[in-house]
């Protein structure tokens, strides 16, 4: 029961490069400066860039990355007729599902490497790594956040029992500079920065919900893949972050599918530097279409808030499935875009499983 | 989206906010220097306060002194303060004062049931003034104080921490009807140096320092549990003050370091029941000295079997409706530890007597009622 820091250390896991795709979703045609930019930590990974099918110009690759490029021929090919529409940022869901590895990493195509308190370039592969390589801790709150960090530990108090912790199956990352707000709070703090690095990862606990943005993130994709769903499509859904809600609905799908799997979600770093600009015009056009999404929110957190597996639910999968068939049930009413997220869900599974 | 959760969050800010005063300009966080005791448990001498008097001297302190009586605990110049020793507390309480910890730093508690203010701010006196990463020294009263008058987000976890700081806010896909929060009334803060490990931990790392400066406030979910510290802990005691009892620690107990433990995991149920909320992380203070791994180990070594059956219970409390104040949510508490508790040492039966004579001479010593006794709409008026 008593566990010594080098006992637990020895039981995280170790992941290899070549068990990670880096996936990269190319809503611009010039990946030239992103790509340079991070190219000290993507060099030793494979990168699957997915090109956004509305995107006409021919992608621009700088040279010496090992990488396959798919495009929408190759959505037609593998989706073979089903509806899923992987435009704007769902592309990247198509590189989800295409990949072979165990895991993925994901970062949008308008952010590069961040600073550290101390001016030092962050390694955000790295980060999300170690995330996903060391154990969650959902059971009970840690006060000094990642126990397995180096320097810190378990405070007293903490349970032996649930020292081991549990596999860590999502890594959400941070943004400095542009931070993931929607239209609303663009338009009205148009010119705030994020500019506080918090140097914390930890987990989300149990039952907590939490809005869950796509633009940096982690993931177990042998065990979480099929929850990670582009479900959710708003009607006028754009280009702009903040008029998309495909990640919220799918990181609500992973963190309701990961307690019920009695596995973890961190939070926190590693951060990237989100260089969009936030023009509130822009803003104010998005919030006619994004305001949908914002009122969607309102039904959808109860909704997840009642979410309840069966036992014989024990793969993400089966639950994406459970998910489908309470949104059908108990959302589509509501609006139709619930009923396509339902439709949606259970086409990506049996995409899913047919691979 | 239950609209209610929305109007209630309202109802109880206002009735919390009902006295206090409105938050000024996001410049300045308020003094509130008549609206605040600071508590010091000590059984040596105050001299840490020298460091401290930028920052406290405006304030009232209640120093209650454990151990010998007889001996004099010397308070620096110029600092506003009561004092109370063993005998004291015996005179005030009488026969009750047997729910007060004797030999432990749990006695503590006695100051917050003797305050007359809204809230406490408690702190050990081997903690001092901290530096931030840029050198500057730490004013800790004033986070915990603009950490207390901001609300919490229990319900919505916000991945930019305290959407209510300077130069931040809730993110994409924060649900608006969440976002007025509720009333924060427990701010916890965290220490750099000597970290606050069980025995064992000290033991097997006894060089580890806390030297990482996290920069985030975030409110702990609901739900979730958490190992609550009491060096360096601010509270509304108008609203959470009756539910902070220390427990049973020390002399004649067979338990110690775990006072702060139980109160902030009984605190924790009533708080998530009540709809209240809990913050986390800063301020940081400065703790200098790490206790006796040894001596630590013994007092902490029934705790640690102990937990793992707390931590069960505490997870499925389940509180009634009609529980609606936080008096009678804590004695509530106290007949589940004596039912479920009792079983696993006959400790938990004299603590659950414990609990139920701190609320009584809580309530003899504050017998005007509180403003936790409005949180459910109906208005004593104050």
């Amino acid at each position: 029961m008593w566990q010594t820091p080098r006992e637990q250390w020895d039981m995280s896991l170790k992941i290899e490069d070549n068990e990670v795709d880096i996936v990269i979703a190319a809503l611009r045609s010039n990946l030239n400066t992103f790509l340079e930019e991070w190219r000290t930590f993507f060099s030793n990974f494979h990168l699957i860039i997915v090109k956004d099918p509305n995107l006409e110009e021919d992608l621009q690759i700088p040279p010496g990355f090992d990488h396959q490029v798919y495009t929408k021929s190759d959505m037609d090919r593998v989706l073979n007729g089903a509806s899923i529409n992987f435009s704007g940022h769902s592309c990247r869901y198509f590189g989800y599902l295409i990949s072979r590895k165990k895991y993925i990493i994901s970062i949008d195509d308008d952010c590069l490497p961040a600073r550290d308190n101390s001016g030092v370039i962050v390694d955000a592969v790295a980060q999300h790594i170690s995330n996903l390589q060391t154990p969650a801790t959902p059971f009970f709150f840690n006060t000094l956040y990642d126990p397995y960090r180096q320097g810190a530990d378990f405070v007293r108090g903490y349970p032996f029992s649930l020292r081991d912790g549990v596999e860590c199956l999502l890594s959400s990352g941070l943004w400095l500079n542009i931070a993931d707000y929607d239209a609303p709070t663009q338009i009205v703090k148009p010119h705030e920065r994020n500019t506080r690095y918090v140097d914390a990862v930890m987990t989300v606990p149990l039952r907590a919900m939490m809005p869950f943005s796509g633009i940096n993130i982690g993931f177990n994709r042998e065990v979480l893949g099929p929850a990670l769903v582009p479900g959710l499509r708003l009607v006028g859904e754009g280009k702009q972050r903040w008029e998309t809600i495909e990640d919220i609905w799918s990181g609500m799908c992973a963190k309701v599918i990961c307690d019920h799997l009695g596995c973890g979600v961190k939070s926190g770093l590693p951060y990237v530097w989100r260089g969009v600009g936030s023009d509130a015009d822009n803003a104010m056009d998005s919030l006619k279409k994004e305001w949908e999404g914002v009122k969607l929110m309102e039904e959808i957190v109860p909704f997840f808030q009642s979410v309840k597996f069966p036992k014989t639910a024990v793969t993400a999968a089966d639950c994406v499935i459970e998910i489908s068939r309470m949104a059908r049930e108990n959302l589509s009413s509501l609006n139709p875009v619930y009923a396509q997220a339902a439709d949606t869900m259970e086409a990506w599974v049996d995409l899913w499983k047919g691979d | 989206m239950d609209w209610t959760l929305r109007r209630r969050g309202r109802e109880m800010t206002a009735a919390a906010g009902k006295d206090s005063p409105s938050p000024s300009p996001v410049r300045g966080t308020p003094l509130l220097k008549d609206e605040l005791d600071i508590v010091i448990p000590t059984i040596r001498n105050l001299d840490f306060l020298e460091m401290w008097r930028p920052f406290f001297q405006p304030y009232h302190l209640i120093v209650v002194q454990d151990g010998d009586p007889s001996k004099t605990i010397r308070v620096p110049e110029g600092f506003d303060y009561e004092l109370y020793n063993r005998n004291d507390i015996k005179r005030i309480l009488g026969p009750k004062a047997a729910c007060i910890s004797f030999k432990d730093s749990a006695c503590r508690c006695f100051g917050y049931m003797v305050s007359k203010k809204k809230y406490i701010y408690t702190i050990d006196d081997d903690c001092f003034v901290a530096k931030d990463p840029s050198g500057k020294e730490i004013n800790a009263l004033e986070q915990h104080i603009s950490n207390l008058l901001t609300p919490s987000t229990p319900y919505f976890f916000n991945t930019l921490y305290d959407p209510y700081r300077e130069g931040t806010d809730f993110v994409r896909g924060y649900p608006f009807s969440l976002r007025e929060g509720t009333p924060t009334v427990v701010s916890h803060g965290l220490w750099l140096n000597i970290p606050d490990y069980d025995a064992a931990t000290q033991l097997v790392k006894p060089r580890e320092r806390n030297t990482r400066y996290v920069d985030a406030v975030l409110t702990i979910p609901r739900g979730s549990l958490f190992p609550m510290c009491g060096m360096n802990l601010a509270f509304d005691r108008e609203l959470i003050g009756c539910a902070m009892y220390f427990g049973l620690m020390g002399d004649g107990q067979p338990i110690g370091r775990y006072d702060d433990m139980w109160a902030g995991w009984c605190i924790k149920v009533i708080c998530d029941h009540l709809r209240l909320g809990v913050k986390t992380g800063l301020p940081y203070i400065w703790h200098s000295k790490a206790s006796n791994p040894f001596a630590n180990l013994k007092k902490e070594y029934k705790g640690i079997f102990w937990q793992e059956e707390l931590i069960p219970f505490f997870q499925t409390v389940v509180l009634p409706k009609d529980c609606t104040t936080v008096q009678k949510c804590y004695i509530e508490l106290s007949k589940q530890v004596r039912e479920k508790l009792g079983k696993i040492d006959p400790y938990f039966t004299k603590l659950a007597d414990a609990m139920v004579t701190w609320i009584e001479a809580w309530d003899e010593l504050n017998p005007s009622g509180t403003a936790a006794q409005m949180l459910n709409g109906s208005s004593n008026g104050k």
